[in-house]
């Protein structure tokens, strides 16, 4: 048994401990919004938090965040109210949408960290998150706006 | 959060076309409900009005990012008089009510779900109005003619008023109208504006379901060994490791591979790994690169006429001046982000399937010979797509998932790893294109001809077609060559190339709009013309293509291009839709940098602005990724890409700046999910050669060194 703290909640599952989170996430806690992209760290589609910090999951073993508090984009509100996802909806982001829960989840690490970031700073934190249906130029505005909302804007 | 199968089967089997009232079906009743709570009544195949003023929408198409989940029931609520916030959406069963009529069959695909939609489903929305407000009419002893609709509701000349939900079973009594009244498009509420796309909630929540998602109760995983050449097959193997590893449930021979079963993917996935397979690969053990290439050079036989205007072969005989130039692309992947899937629950007598599919009727059809049912005993689930392009109207990773699911007697969800996506894709055909012009001794350009090579898609998945005629999808954006030439001629010559082939996004737009609209500006060249002022003088009698071009110039400041970069352009109609592209381009350190790409837009009557302009975009940056770096490889039948590294995308830091310019009229809407990926290669190559006189005539650009 391996104990995790997910989206605030403490939880015990009985996996190997070299399982990717990100599998414990989807198969075996049911938190299906964390979608899996390449399984190899190069699309983001797995983007969680671990503590804050956005990582793989799809290359992060299940007991590496036995210690640690992690967020999904399930976890990320419970109404749609974080400011990335109010940027998100303003400006309708999403496509297929399947890259956009990775997309979020790194957006959101950049703004706690980043406040008011830059297109430079937007490129180095979310470059390693693949839109296939291209939906960057409106990632980078929602950031933006987010930025603002965050700040009472 | 887990998928209810039950809710899936209960909302497929109310689903039924005509005039029914669902309530009286079996299983249609929501649990536990008590006689008071609401009906659901059938005005038509698409659409379901609540006694409880719910208005639900069944969604025949797939929505894989394109914006059909919200344009679609735009049409039916602009005719209904309500907003689209009313209404709900889930997605549509196989069936031939929801036939795509452009297209034969229930397809997602060629840009044609609104072209399609735009009078069937808005007369549906007409029908419906006139039924209800006829129910109201005559509950009130009113002649229906002075009555109109309102937030759903009908209401009076003396402002009494019924809710929609009220009417709902009297007029699912009435007969169907024939003649109904559309709205009028000076009176557009909805269509043409920006209305609000209605996935994007369920899209930053991590709440809609892809078909990797779809959970169902004792639902067990499987991942697939496939054959590493394509077209092999597994001679023997050994899977008594496999067998040994927790979790694993089963090891199933199917017929695309050998599938290993257990309670989690990653444990399937890790048991699939450690399987002993002998391959035999078959007939592919020898292709590679090299071969494909000189048999599309080499190829032989008659080839089809796609155009015929004059002599060309002759006048070119005895031209002044010709210009001849060949041309090749390469094989792409698609590489939707959400891998190949597909979740089925067979039991005796019948069987579901869960899948992101863009055929749903097709699905069916090879589902039910897997499970050695009928169609009628499959019921196809649609999710969302995580992506299509035209991936997912090949259904071949649909067969082992039922077959999976028989062996073991439970439901199975089969998911590809990426690497298994991007070997196993059906790829975007490659072709070798011979493009030939000819000058008069007077300047002007009296010959124009292209000779395309290359296998083709609709002979494999739609061979009665192609048995009848030549292959439509070969020869777009070539056969309807627009400049003012007296003499074309376009031939097609099919050449297959011993592995699969599919539909991508833009299809063969995509190849031939690269050789034509590159090809003219070779012409342009030769004459010693720029590239814009000798389109314009030969699309005079084009007003829709010549307007898109000026506006895209304009736009770009084409021919002031600031210091150091480079103009490109291309025009193209496909789709019903009209298109111009400026690339602005510089170079550096021998690599391309593409700086901005405007796009000027006609496809019409407008939907929905938002979703167009994000289309557009989006096919811009597809196009893009192809035109730098869209490559596969075959080594001994063998993909040689597996992964995002060795098969690149454009990533946030790599875009241009994109301009999108819609350019807007009354004519019926063209398509609008493809045309812009098309224009993407000729425009930025134009630019190449503007900035460096070399002219590109193979992709991707990341095999030449622009020194
Ligand atoms: S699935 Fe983890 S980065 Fe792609
Ligand atoms: S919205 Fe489709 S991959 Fe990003």
């Amino acid at each position: 048994m391996i104990k995790l703290n997910v989206n605030g909640k403490d939880t015990e599952v009985d996996v190997d401990s070299d399982t990717p989170l990100l599998w414990v996430l989807r198969d075996t806690l049911g938190l299906t919004g964390t979608k899996y992209g390449c399984g190899a760290a190069l699309c983001g589609a797995c983007t969680v938090h671990l503590d804050g910090q956005a990582v793989r999951s799809c290359r992060t073993p299940v007991s590496a965040a036995a210690a640690g508090k992690i967020t999904t984009i399930e976890g990320l509100s419970s109404d749609r109210s974080h400011p990335v996802q109010k940027a998100w909806i303003e400006l309708d982001v999403p496509q297929c949408g399947y890259c956009q829960s990775g997309q979020i989840m790194s957006a959101a690490a950049l703004l706690a960290h980043t406040p008011q970031p830059s297109d430079a700073d937007i490129d180095a934190a979310m470059s390693g998150n693949i839109c296939r249906c291209g939906t960057y130029q409106r990632i980078r505005a929602a950031i933006h706006r987010a930025a603002q909302l965050k700040s009472g804007g | 959060m887990s998928l209810d199968r039950r809710a899936f089967l209960k909302s497929s089997a109310c689903v039924s076309g005509g005039l029914i009232i669902a309530l009286h079906l079996p299983g249609c009743s929501k649990p536990g409900r008590t006689s008071g709570e609401p009906k659901t009544v059938a005005a038509n195949a698409w659409l379901r009005i609540g006694t409880d003023n719910t208005i639900t929408f069944l969604c025949d198409r797939s929505e894989m990012g394109q914006g059909v989940y919200t344009a679609l029931p735009t049409l039916i609520a602009e005719e209904l008089g309500v907003d689209l916030g009313r209404i709900r959406i889930d997605f549509a069963p196989a069936g031939d009510a929801y036939k795509n009529d452009l297209l034969g069959t229930q397809i997602t695909g060629g840009s044609t779900s609104v072209r399609d939609a735009w009078l069937k489903l808005r007369r549906a929305g007409a029908q419906a109005r006139t039924m209800l407000i006829s129910a109201a009419a005559r509950e009130w002893g009113i002649r229906a003619a002075v009555c109109r609709v309102e937030n759903g509701f009908v209401v009076s000349p003396t402002g009494k008023r019924a809710s929609f939900g009220a009417c709902a079973e009297a007029a699912a009594r009435l007969p169907v109208p024939n003649d109904v009244k559309l709205t009028d498009p000076g009176n557009f509420r909805l269509i043409g504006t920006s209305v609000r796309r209605l996935d994007t909630p369920l899209k930053v929540d991590g709440s809609a379901r892809y078909g990797i998602d779809v959970r169902l109760p004792e639902m067990l995983y499987a991942a697939l060994a496939q054959p590493p050449a394509l077209g092999g097959k597994a001679a023997s193997f050994d899977d008594s490791k496999a067998r040994a590893l927790p979790g694993v449930k089963a090891v199933v021979q199917t017929s695309s591979g050998i599938a290993v079963v257990a309670t989690s993917w990653w444990q399937a996935l890790k048991a699939r790994d450690v399987l002993a397979i002998k391959w035999d690969d078959g007939a592919n053990g020898a292709l590679n690169d090299g071969v494909i290439l000189r048999g599309l050079e080499r190829a032989t036989g008659t080839a089809q006429s796609a155009r015929r205007d004059g002599d060309a072969d002759a006048v070119i005989k005895s031209a002044a001046r010709v210009v001849k130039a060949e041309y090749q692309l390469p094989l792409l992947a698609h590489a939707t982000l959400e891998p190949q899937n597909c979740t089925a629950d067979v039991r005796a007598e019948g069987c579901d399937i869960y899948v992101p599919t863009q055929i749903q009727q097709v699905a069916q059809q090879a589902a039910a010979s897997a499970a050695g049912l009928k169609p009628e005993q499959v019921r196809v689930h649609t999710t969302f797509l995580g992506g299509g392009f035209g991936r997912r109207l090949d259904v071949d990773f649909v067969p082992a998932a039922v077959e999976a699911s028989k062996a073991v007697g439970k439901p199975v969800k089969l998911l590809w790893t990426r690497e298994d996506d991007t070997t196993h894709d059906v790829y975007r055909p490659p072709a070798f294109d011979t493009a030939i012009g000819a000058f008069d001794k007077s300047g002007k350009l009296i010959a124009w001809k292209l000779r395309l090579v290359g296998p083709s898609v609709t002979a494999r998945l739609f061979p009665a077609v192609v048995a009848k005629s030549i292959d439509p999808f070969a020869i777009e954006a070539a056969a309807n060559y627009p400049y003012d030439v007296p003499n074309v001629s376009v031939e097609y010559l099919r050449h297959e190339i011993g592995i699969n082939v599919g539909y991508m996004r833009s299809v063969s737009h995509a190849l031939n709009c690269f050789v034509a609209e590159s090809f003219m500006d070779e012409l342009a060249a030769s004459a010693r013309r720029d590239p814009l002022e000798f389109r314009r003088a030969l699309l005079s009698k084009q007003p829709r293509y010549l307007k898109a071009l000026e506006l895209a110039a304009q736009e770009a400041r084409y021919g002031a291009a600031p210091k150091g970069r480079f103009h490109g352009l291309a025009v193209m109609s496909g789709y019903d839709t009209y298109m111009a592209q400026v690339a602005e381009i510089s170079l550096e350190n021998g690599k391309v940098r593409v700086h901005r790409i405007v796009c000027a837009v006609d496809c019409g009557q407008v939907v929905n602005r938002d979703i167009v302009v994000a289309q557009v975009e989006s096919g811009i940056i597809f196009g893009l990724s192809s035109t730098l770096w869209g490559e596969i490889n075959i080594q001994r039948g063998r993909v040689q890409q597996t992964n995002f590294d060795t098969y690149r995308v454009l990533r946030i830091n790599e875009i241009p700046r994109i301009d999108v310019l819609l350019l807007d009229n009354r004519a019926p809407p063209g398509g609008i999910g493809e045309p812009s990926t098309a224009l993407v290669a000729p425009a930025v190559c134009n630019a190449i050669h503007a900035a460096s006189g070399r002219r590109l005539r193979s992709l991707p650009l990341a095999r030449h060194k622009l020194a």
